[in-house]
């Protein structure tokens, strides 16, 4: 039975994440998952890009009083660098090096805390400096449900990586723990692939106007 | 655990709990029927309702206000809570067993589904007794729903948030079981049209979730937490609701079309005793008719001012959809031409059908010329094609297969003589109630109204409407008769109770065995029954020898997940109000009582069990040891 | 790219080589990672810089294209045998977010 087999680095199958039923549905079905959620987040794109801007009144802050690329960029090579940490853990996951993949997990949710410190200071700064809230404007409303949406991906991301990562210490790789990881690490992927539209579609092209 | 333990007597109790915490494809394919069936009524007498409001012009049955939340209420829930409900009861009892599979890929997630389902629906109708139902419609436009005074409209935004995540789980599962747990032998042709159209519905559940999902969170935002999204003092939209709510709305009719129509792509053959005509373009009409599902939406929103390039847009790809359509309608006629014709209640309800859709879909046709939507809508054309379509589609395709798949699910059979009195009752009452509506519509009747002036010419058409409504009332009650006297009877009809079943779920022991298939079927070919019937033998050639058989458990915690987000929901609606400090915690509590069981279902392992072999081959000595 | 990992008769070779197309294949991810740092910092540039808006827009929108183009097929091996599925559905996915921000683009006014 998956959880019970015992492996060594020469009899752990190649793909160890589809190497049973369960994880060949996993798989799958987290991928569409993730083609559901690519809608979703089209969605709230498509709705900040109709927003973007849209104020009451003069006196409310627009999108160039508000961004400052340099967090924006600091944030960015923080989520992209954890992105390849989380490959190098899969990479050693592959090689049924437990604890090395365990190590590297523990990189990715480092930096991943890292970005999240930013962005709440970021949020703190624009509600506080500029009064630019969730409940200001539209432009706000769009602003907080894009780019808080993505950060409570990011929270729920975190949760799930030390969530596995605390449950499985004792116990080591396995053919039923395989599949959750590389779940894990592929939904930590496409939170970066939705953070390159972010910081693209909402901050680059917001400061140009 | 043995075979034994499973076919136990259960006292009462042990039947609720064992049904509280099914994971059985099977359970819960009648767990969606019995709620689906219960909210169909619901929405049926809360048609009754609105029939006899409008029956004689200037009437006082309802208020106006209560007869807004009535039309409300009919729509909403006879789409979210009687139409896919029923529609997926279907798919869960049928599509494994028609790929040769044990259940779905995710037993516990089709719990959840449906418990979510459940509890949205429950948390919807709460509304007629906490203050109000929603009065905005079920399509619920913003600037009207905004201003909508109650909670009435939180229940509508928060009731189907929780159902749509339930229903997105099942599409997932549905499309994972499709694609990876087929029988060996059965290349995606050789899959029945029943499990195609349920995994083109599926894909379409997949996509078009999403955007509602983004939508219901806006209104639920606007309305309870402050945000700006339709508030045009803020700079906000309206149009922005209509966008996502159609953009669902409108694959969403293909979600419970297609099904509807795979349903009869079984009867068809079935009691025609000849092979679907057609089936490669029956494939493609099918998947053609998914992806241009998404493509039209904006025909729900001519009126709006989109401009006529957008207009012109989606006008063509609108008439474009009639096309995959017309093929299958061309491909079901010429399935039955020649063939040996048996009208039982099931085949009845197909070939009514055919003429019942195609009406609707030529009034569709009409209505996709956007000038001539500039007349249409928003008078009882609209409602007179959409009934049509709904009603003539995919209720009929319910009906008749409930009376098809009845054995399948319980093992006896539904009283023909009394299916066909029901099947003569609901068709005459349907025409009565919707054909006089097109010419109420030209004559100039707005829908959603709550009465009408006399002098108008619009009173023989309401009555005869009216009318119309009982007999399918009474169609219907002959229907719950039906039920009720074959479930006490309780004859067991055994395999194959049609005689000519041709695919896979009718070559099974009747009662379906709780892990379905002993050993999973050879397929050799598209309605691989029927290959093996034709070859002089009774049952499917096995593609394994006997060997243990991995199920999985029950689990009370699907129903813990969304008893959860039921309570959270409370706290939500109620959270500004006066008084109610109370609501923040709920809020709070139910969120915790949501993620705590999810991680407990993270954190504890769950492997399933075994059947074993020896128990296995003891079942199939028919001894017991 | 199809990562075809087929066995041979000794499980030792077997080995050796899966290890090799392992470490090979993490030499591309690392090149695919400063390619994407190297786009990223770019695209900021791009901005800071202060070129016309008709040149910036469409220019950091298609180094964002590219980089998830990357992330997809090498982070998360949509290259790899066995993505059929995944590939069509996410395509499917790209089409329907399309049609959707084209909308919301072109017929939300005000």
């Amino acid at each position: 039975m998956a959880a019970e087999q015992k492996f060594t680095q020469h009899t752990w199958p190649e793909s160890p994440e589809q190497a049973t039923l369960e994880g060949k549905n996993k798989f799958l079905g987290f991928w569409f998952f993730l083609g559901g959620e690519t809608v979703l987040f089209a969605s709230l794109f498509a709705t900040y890009l109709a927003l973007k801007d849209s104020v009451p009144s003069d006196t409310h802050a627009k999108a160039t009083d508000l961004f400052e690329l340099p967090l924006v960029f600091f944030m960015t090579m923080l989520l992209l660098t954890s992105s390849l940490t989380s490959v190098f853990a899969m990479y050693h996951m592959k090689n049924y090096n437990f604890k090395k993949m365990q190590q590297w997990l523990f990189i990715t949710v480092v930096l991943g805390l890292g970005f999240l410190g930013c962005e709440i200071y970021e949020f703190n700064h624009y509600y506080h400096e500029f009064e630019h809230k969730f409940t200001s404007s539209a432009f706000g409303s769009a602003f907080y449900t894009l780019v808080g949406f993505h950060g409570g991906h990011v929270v729920f991301g975190l949760s799930w990586i030390i969530a596995l990562m605390v449950r499985n210490a004792k116990r080591g790789l396995n053919l039923y723990n395989a599949p959750k990881f590389y779940l894990a690490s592929l939904y930590w992927h496409f939170i970066d692939v939705v953070w390159v539209f972010i910081f693209t579609v909402v901050y680059l092209m917001g400061m140009v106007g | 655990m043995s075979t034994i333990a499973h076919t136990q007597k259960r006292g009462f109790a042990g039947t609720v709990w064992e049904y509280l915490t099914t994971v059985d494809h099977k359970k819960i394919a009648i767990l969606y029927l019995l709620a689906g069936g219960f909210f169909f009524i619901v929405g049926g007498i809360e048609a009754m309702m609105i029939r006899i409001q409008l029956a004689v012009p200037n009437n006082d049955f309802v208020s106006a206000g209560l007869f807004n939340e009535i039309i409300t209420m009919h729509g909403t829930t006879m789409i979210f809570l009687a139409a896919m409900p029923l529609l997926f009861a279907f798919m869960n009892a049928v599509m494994p067993l028609q790929i040769g599979a044990r259940d779905v890929a995710f037993p516990f997630i089709n719990a959840l589904g449906f418990w979510l389902f459940f509890f949205g629906g429950l948390f919807l109708n709460l509304s007629w007794f906490l203050g109000g139902a929603p009065d905005a419609g079920w399509t619920s436009y913003a600037s009207l729903s905004l201003a909508s005074e109650g909670h009435g409209i939180d229940f509508y935004a928060l009731g189907l948030q929780i159902s749509g995540f339930g229903t997105l789980m099942g599409g997932i599962n549905f499309l994972v079981t499709i694609i990876n747990m087929r029988a060996p032998g059965m290349t995606y042709m050789r899959m029945p049209l029943f499990t195609w159209t349920t995994f083109v519905a599926s894909a379409l559940i997949l996509f078009a979730f999403p955007p509602l999902t983004v939508g219901l969170f806006m209104l639920i935002f606007d309305r309870m937490f402050g945000s700006g999204f339709f508030d045009v003092a803020m700079g906000g939209n309206t149009i922005i609701w209509e966008h996502f709510f159609w953009i669902f709305g409108h694959p969403e009719v293909y979600i419970l079309v297609l099904p509807a129509f795979g349903i009869f792509s079984e009867i068809f053959p079935t009691f025609a005793r000849k092979r679907l005509f057609g089936y490669s373009s029956m494939v493609f009409a099918t998947v053609l008719i998914g992806f241009l599902g998404f493509m039209v939406w904006a025909h729900h929103m001519f009126t709006t001012g989109l401009g006529p390039v957008a207009n012109a847009i989606f006008a063509v790809a609108t008439m474009a959809i009639a096309v995959p359509t017309g093929i299958k309608i061309f491909n079901w006629i010429l399935t039955i031409w020649g063939g040996s014709i048996e009208f039982t209640v099931p085949m009845l309800y197909a070939v009514a059908f055919i003429p019942s859709f195609v009406m609707g879909g030529v009034t569709g046709v009409m209505q996709a010329a956007a000038p001539a939507d500039y007349q249409f809508h928003d008078s009882y054309f609209i409602v007179a094609h959409f009934h049509y379509v709904i009603v003539g589609g995919i209720v009929l395709g319910l009906l008749g297969g409930a009376h098809f798949y009845w054995p399948l699910m319980f093992g006896t059979m539904l009283s023909e003589k009394l299916g066909k009195i029901t099947f003569v009752l609901f068709l005459v009452g349907f025409h009565l109630t919707f054909f006089i509506q097109h010419f109420l519509g030209l004559m100039g009747m707005p829908r959603r109204v709550w009465t009408f002036l006399e002098g108008q010419g619009l009173e023989t058409g309401n009555l005869i409407s009216s009318i119309g409504a009982a007999f399918m009332a009474l169609g219907i009650i002959v229907l719950l008769v039906n039920v009720v006297i074959t479930q006490k009877k309780n004859i067991q009809v055994g395999r194959d109770p049609w005689k000519d079943g041709r695919t896979l779920e009718w070559a099974i022991p009747s009662p379906t065995p709780f892990y379905n298939f002993k050993q999973l079927p050879l397929v050799r070919g598209l309605d691989a029954f029927w290959i093996e019937k034709q070859e002089g033998k009774t049952d499917m050639t096995p593609a394994e020898p006997i060997g243990d058989i991995h199920m999985p458990n029950n689990s009370f915690v699907p129903f813990v997940i969304s008893l959860g987000l039921f309570i959270a929901a409370f706290g939500a609606m109620y959270h500004a109000d006066e008084g109610k400090d109370w609501a923040i915690p709920v809020l709070i509590i139910g969120m915790l009582i949501t993620f705590g069981a999810m991680l407990y279902r993270s954190i504890k392992d769950d492997h399933g069990y075994h059947i074993h072999k020896e128990d296995l081959l003891d079942e199939a000595e028919g001894g017991t040891r | 790219m199809a990562n075809l990992h087929p066995n041979s008769g000794d499980p030792k070779v077997t080995y050796e080589y899966r290890r090799k197309k392992h470490a090979e294949e993490m030499r591309m991810q690392v090149i695919t990672f400063t390619m994407m740092i190297f786009f990223t910092v770019i695209a900021f540039a791009a901005v800071g810089a202060g070129f016309s808006k008709w040149f910036v827009i469409p220019f950091v929108l298609l180094l964002a294209v590219v980089q998830v183009i990357f992330q997809l097929y090498y982070f998360m091996h949509m290259s790899h045998k066995g993505h059929e599925a995944p590939q069509l559905f996410m395509y499917s996915g790209v089409i329907v977010a399309f049609v959707t921000i084209l909308a919301f683009l072109t017929i939300i006014w005000l």
